[in-house]
């Protein structure tokens, strides 16, 4: 992978992720776009290296946002442009959120705002589900993929297993599981 | 102070850490581990941050993150300082394993989602982490403790006080998931409906 193949600026990188930290509502899927055109536009990336970024950006584990920001940013100037296009996705997020914080914990007892909030709520959690049921009908010819996400629910919302001992034992598994399938093919 | 801090701090590095499936997921780790593990914020304190975290500019995940570390540090009684002090480091500590993943995931593999250990580790846990998602929902709406083998379930009160709020989360689910519409009016509506409603 080239990296550093622009004369773009450290500022220019992270003024240029900041725009689009700021303007996309609903996180990493709505800003692929943005930064595809940004990139080509600037002629940061070549636009036959675009995809690639995205491809690497989606499938590698953490947030899609931070991962375009990363990755994209490494490309135009090094670890120096990855941590500069990181910063500016997430600092407009940031300030954002630190103010709405600070204000509704003030007004969080104002009767108003509590009717507000008795709405949103199922609304909240309706929408947390919608990608899980997406993710679990996806890819669903494996009897397997079933067992596991059963399994999950079960151990995590009646048994209190914490999370990550689920995550670490499917990665143990699944890995375990890959390596010994490699070892017979050879 | 510094305690709370590090351990704060700590936990969001382990949630960046462990984080497979984008910023849905994300939600569900921090829920996991602050509401569940920890217990350092209520069911309904953490709904309304998601529902903020939802409609606010910006990657969900991260907005969940610098609200839950402002909060948490705020509900445990220290300044609007340290609170801002949390916020920053829970930010911070969940993007840090990002760069650890990147810089190894570089150094290891040339094309790493081709790598065939790569895709049937992912293959594996994207199943996991749709259940972790779906448990999630289910402890933002139910109760549920143990008693032996047999699960004693109540609703959340705070978050379902009746039945137009199961109306509010059928429709909200059916409007995104059915019908696609765009979640930023769905929780507007929500809002509304809430102010009409109760």
């Amino acid at each position: 992978m080239a990296t550093g193949n622009s004369n773009a600026s450290i500022w220019q990188i992270f003024g240029v992720f900041s725009k689009i930290g700021a303007f996309t509502i609903g996180g990493g899927y709505a800003m692929i776009p943005l930064i595809e055109r940004e990139m080509l536009q600037r002629k940061w990336i070549a636009p036959d290296e675009i995809d690639d970024v995205v491809v690497l950006a989606q499938s590698a584990p953490g947030l899609l946002a931070v991962n375009m920001a990363i990755f994209a940013g490494h490309k135009i100037r090094g670890i120096r442009g990855a941590v500069a296009a990181t910063i500016g996705a997430v600092l407009p997020s940031f300030v954002m959120i630190l103010l709405i914080a600070m204000f509704f914990t003030a007004f969080r007892e104002n009767a108003i705002v509590q009717r507000i909030f008795q709405g949103l709520r199922p609304v909240a959690i309706a929408l947390i589900l919608v990608p899980a049921v997406n993710m679990a009908l996806k890819s669903r010819t494996k009897w397997w993929a079933w067992v596991i996400t059963v399994a999950t629910v079960i151990a995590v919302a009646f048994l209190k297993v914490s999370a990550i001992w689920i995550i670490l034992a499917v990665l143990a598994c699944s890995l375990g599981l890959a390596m010994a399938r490699e070892g017979r093919s050879k | 102070m510094i305690a709370l801090l590090l351990k704060l701090f700590w936990c969001f590095f382990v949630i960046g850490l462990f984080n497979f499936g984008g910023g849905g997921a994300m939600i569900s780790l921090i829920q996991n581990q602050i509401v569940e593990v920890h217990g350092w914020l209520t069911e309904a304190a953490f709904t309304d941050i998601v529902a903020i975290s939802q409609t606010t500019p910006g990657p969900i995940g991260i907005n969940c993150a610098t609200y839950v570390g402002y909060q948490v540090m705020h509900d445990a009684g220290f300044s609007n300082l340290v609170a801002v002090v949390g916020s920053a480091s829970a930010t911070f500590a969940v993007v840090l394993p990002s760069f650890i993943i990147f810089w190894v995931l570089m150094r290891a593999f040339n094309r790493f989602h081709d790598d065939p250990r790569f895709v049937t580790v992912m293959s594996a846990l994207k199943p996991a982490v749709a259940g972790l998602i779906f448990a999630a929902a289910v402890i933002l709406c139910l109760h549920v403790t143990m008693d032996g083998l047999t699960p004693q379930i109540s609703v959340i009160a705070e978050n379902f006080p009746d039945w137009t709020s199961w109306a509010l989360f059928a429709g909200a689910f059916i409007a995104t998931y059915f019908f696609k519409a765009n979640p930023i009016y769905v929780i507007l509506a929500g809002g509304i409906l809430g102010l009409i409603i109760y």
